[in-house]
């Protein structure tokens, strides 16, 4: 097999980047397995209690970037009890002790200690990247450890974080001789920063690509960053509140007519929207807009400013749009591929976009590929002309705000309608469900939706046949979740071996059983099932009828872990 | 429908159900207990009952959706959902929008929240009871006829305006202060130049 030395063989494995692609080379045999092992330089651990840190670097002992995703998906939406787990400490603390040569860490719903990141940023000499999603944890203080320490950083990226705010003194973190950053997000964080700090960092970094700012940093000292940096990409707006009369909004609209390179435009987190115009000169070059925490634009502000974004890509938007806003975006944005709409009030129920919204951008764009979309009602006639119009999507999203509505006409379960999507839509991986919908829907799923990974489903089916034909006919099936639906354990016990082919499976308020689960345990060694008891006493010793709260299941190499919380029990 | 028979035993289980709440009381925003089928079914076999009328959510013997108390629904990340909480900042989305209202004449100035209002003939209404007096009717060649007054109002740029002639939404973003004119200086202001 081996006719090439092995060099040559790395060389033209490094050409190979995606870790599917590179996991299907370490499977052809031994010698690949090791060359590849040995040359992987980026790693993706889609569950960080899959496998442990020290198994990690023994296997890519060239280790350089690793992306860690910690908490179940559900977590999002408050259905994981805090302290859960999903803590980073122990892989940074693992990556230190072994000397491995971390450049760049990326995290998703993990649990993030001022610990770790101070850990992180003594180190590793060459630590450039720290990206972290949807975490939790750390304060300002970590964040100057990073800034203090980190002297070849390049990325600072901070994606919707919980962070306790210190206020303000770790931007004056960053040395004067940092001038490597090229890109710097903090929009999540809500507490004030030292202006004066921001300008001069800024002005001493000349790579800098993309900057997000948060609701601290005003108007005026936007219009000074953007004449110091009129070469960014991406451009994270902060408070945008001002008189269009004044000086300070018309050296701003010079400023910006100066950045022609942005392409990525988001925040505005406050607003008032009459200062809008400013943006129009670069609205003709945008390809993503990222206006879902803006609900101070709408109406014919936000209208106007959509009409100039001809090569838009990307849009992510708040609900109060509307039907009408949608059909200006269909007949604009003819480049479109991905559409968020997001409701702006989720608490009251009532979303301001319909299933006309879906059907207008259906036909006004057919790159559309993925989709997120909030709305107050939908139907099949809709959904069945989405299908047509769209058979490219690879991620669909549907919430319908009252989670069983059918049909608004007809008042017919949707089945019909998300049949159609995955029966036209080949390539379809991730589906996400609401309405009301029967059995029927999931025999579709299993028979149509070939490619399909992830799969979220609530309020939905009749019986544990819904579940099996999802088991049954999803064969690339790696991420399930369910809540409040009529599965049990027959559903769940039908094809044990099935989980080992998947990365997770989570079942809350569902009608499995602790001794369902426990079988299931019992049977699949390598996967951990977990249950989460928060409220009812952990009576295990009681008979097996105990409806399970909540099931969180997953394969894993290195057996159940160990910094599980009480009202987490491994069976 | 084959879920018939099923869906009366679970009524009879939810009736002995332990739950959250009073008896008599509708499905708790606390705990996903799995009411789920109950929720669910009702709606195809409701609108039987009623005769064909559309079932709705609301329907009075439809025990209600999981709505967005529900916890893990809307599925929305708490970020998202806490930055959407956030009180808003700007001018032009605060709740209230205090300004002077002066009468010639009168003894000391009066304050009225401009945010209460949802028009001019509101406004004017309550200004009228504030004073008590009358303006007369608006037109938009004559001003107010009919009356010794004319309600005004400084704009941003510190000119006195005529109350009324520009859209409602304009007047509440230039509005920063009123003053009822009297008797001449009124009167001048309502002819057309």
């Amino acid at each position: 097999m081996n006719y090439f030395p092995d060099e040559v063989l790395e060389h033209v494995f490094d050409f190979v980047t995606s870790h599917r692609d590179r996991n299907s080379l370490s499977q052809v045999c031994k010698s690949w397995y090791r060359i590849e092992s040995s040359s992987r330089q980026k790693v993706f651990i889609g569950n960080c209690y899959a496998i442990s840190p020290e198994r990690v670097i023994e296997r890519f002992p060239g280790l350089k970037s690793i992306t860690l995703k910690g908490k179940p998906h559900f977590a999002d939406f408050n259905l994981v009890p805090n302290d859960w787990g999903g803590f980073v400490y122990p892989w940074i603390e693992a990556f230190a002790r072994n000397r491995v040569g971390l450049e760049e860490l990326q995290l998703k719903r993990m649990v993030v200690s001022d610990e770790s990141l101070e850990l992180l940023s003594r180190c590793f000499p060459n630590f450039k990247s720290l990206v972290l999603v949807s975490c939790e944890g750390f304060t300002t203080d970590g964040l100057a450890a990073i800034a203090a320490n980190c002297r070849f950083l390049r990325e600072l990226d901070l994606q919707e974080n919980e962070v306790e705010d210190h206020r303000g003194h770790w931007l004056g973190c960053f040395p004067d001789s940092c001038t490597s950053l090229t890109s710097l997000n903090f929009a999540c964080l809500k507490g004030d920063i030292n202006l004066g700090v921001l300008e001069r960092l800024v002005a001493r970094s000349p790579n800098l690509r993309s900057l997000r700012l948060n609701r601290a940093v005003p108007l005026d000292t936007l219009q000074k960053i953007l004449m110091q940096s009129p070469q960014l990409l991406d451009l994270g707006v902060g408070s945008y509140v001002n008189d269009p009369d004044s000086e300070i909004y018309s050296k701003l609209v010079t400023a910006i007519q100066k950045c022609e390179s942005v392409r990525s435009l988001s925040g505005f987190l406050d607003v008032a929207p009459h200062c809008l115009p400013a943006f129009h000169s670069i609205c003709p070059n945008l390809t993503s807009l990222n206006l879902s925490y803006a609900p101070g634009i709408h109406g014919s502000e936000l209208t106007k400013l959509i009409h100039h974004c001809r090569k838009l890509q990307r849009l992510w938007i708040l609900d109060c749009i509307g039907d009408k806003g949608l059909e200006v975006v269909a007949s604009t944005c003819k480049d479109l591929q991905e559409l968020r709409v997001f409701p702006s009030d989720p608490y009251v129920g009532n979303a301001a976009v319909t299933e006309e919204g879906l059907v207008a951008i259906s036909s006004g764009c057919p790159k559309l590929n993925s989709i997120l979309y909030f709305c107050q009602q939908m139907t099949n006639a809709a959904l069945i002309t989405v299908a047509k119009n769209c058979p490219n999507f690879t991620r669909f999203r549907l919430c319908i705000l009252d989670p069983t509505k059918p049909d608004a006409v007809t008042m017919q379960p949707l089945d019909e309608g998300f049949g159609a999507i995955v029966h036209s839509c080949r390539g379809l991986r991730r589906l996400s469900l609401s309405g009301l919908l029967t059995d029927q829907v999931f025999l579709y799923i299993g028979m149509y939706a070939e490619q399909l990974e992830m799969l979220s489903i609530a309020f939905a089916g009749d019986s544990d046949k819904g579940m099996q034909y999802v088991l049954n006919g999803c064969k690339k099936l790696r991420k399930l979740e369910i809540m409040d639906c009529p599965f049990g354990n027959g559903a769940l016990l039908m094809d044990v071996g099935k989980y080992e082919t998947m990365r997770s499976l989570w079942m809350s308020s569902c009608e499995v059983t602790l001794g369902g689960c426990k079988t299931l345990a019992k049977l699949m060694p390598r996967l951990n099932v977990e249950i989460m008891n928060e409220n009812e006493l952990a009576d295990f010793s009681a008979d097996h009828t105990p409806k399970v709260n909540k099931m969180y299941l997953y394969r894993t190499l290195v057996g159940r872990r160990k910094d599980a919380p009480e009202y987490v029990c491994t069976l | 429908m084959e879920g018939v028979v099923t869906y009366e035993n679970d009524l009879n289980l939810k009736a002995t159900e332990l739950r959250l709440g009073l008896p008599g009381t509708e499905r708790n925003q606390e705990q996903a207990v799995s009411c789920a089928r109950n929720n669910k079914r009702p709606l195809p076999e409701t609108g039987d009952q009623n005769g064909g009328a559309k079932a709705k959510s609301d329907a009075p013997n439809t025990p209600p959706a999981p709505k967005a108390h529900t916890v893990g629904w809307p599925p929305i990340r708490s970020y998202r959902k806490n930055s959407l909480q956030q009180p808003k900042q700007t001018a032009a989305e605060s709740s209230v929008m205090y300004v002077k209202v002066s009468m010639d004449g009168a003894p000391y100035l009066r304050k009225i929240d401009l945010k209460v209002y949802q028009g001019y003939p509101e406004l004017l209404k309550a200004l009228e009871n504030m004073f008590k007096f009358t303006i007369g009717e608006y037109s938009e060649r004559e001003g107010y006829k009919g009356s010794e007054y004319a309600p005004t109002y400084e704009d941003k740029d510190g000119d006195w305006m005529l109350v009324g002639d520009v859209p409602w939404e304009m007047f509440m973003s230039s509005c920063k202060r009123l003053r009822i004119m009297k008797g001449s200086e009124a009167r001048g202001l309502g002819c057309g130049v």
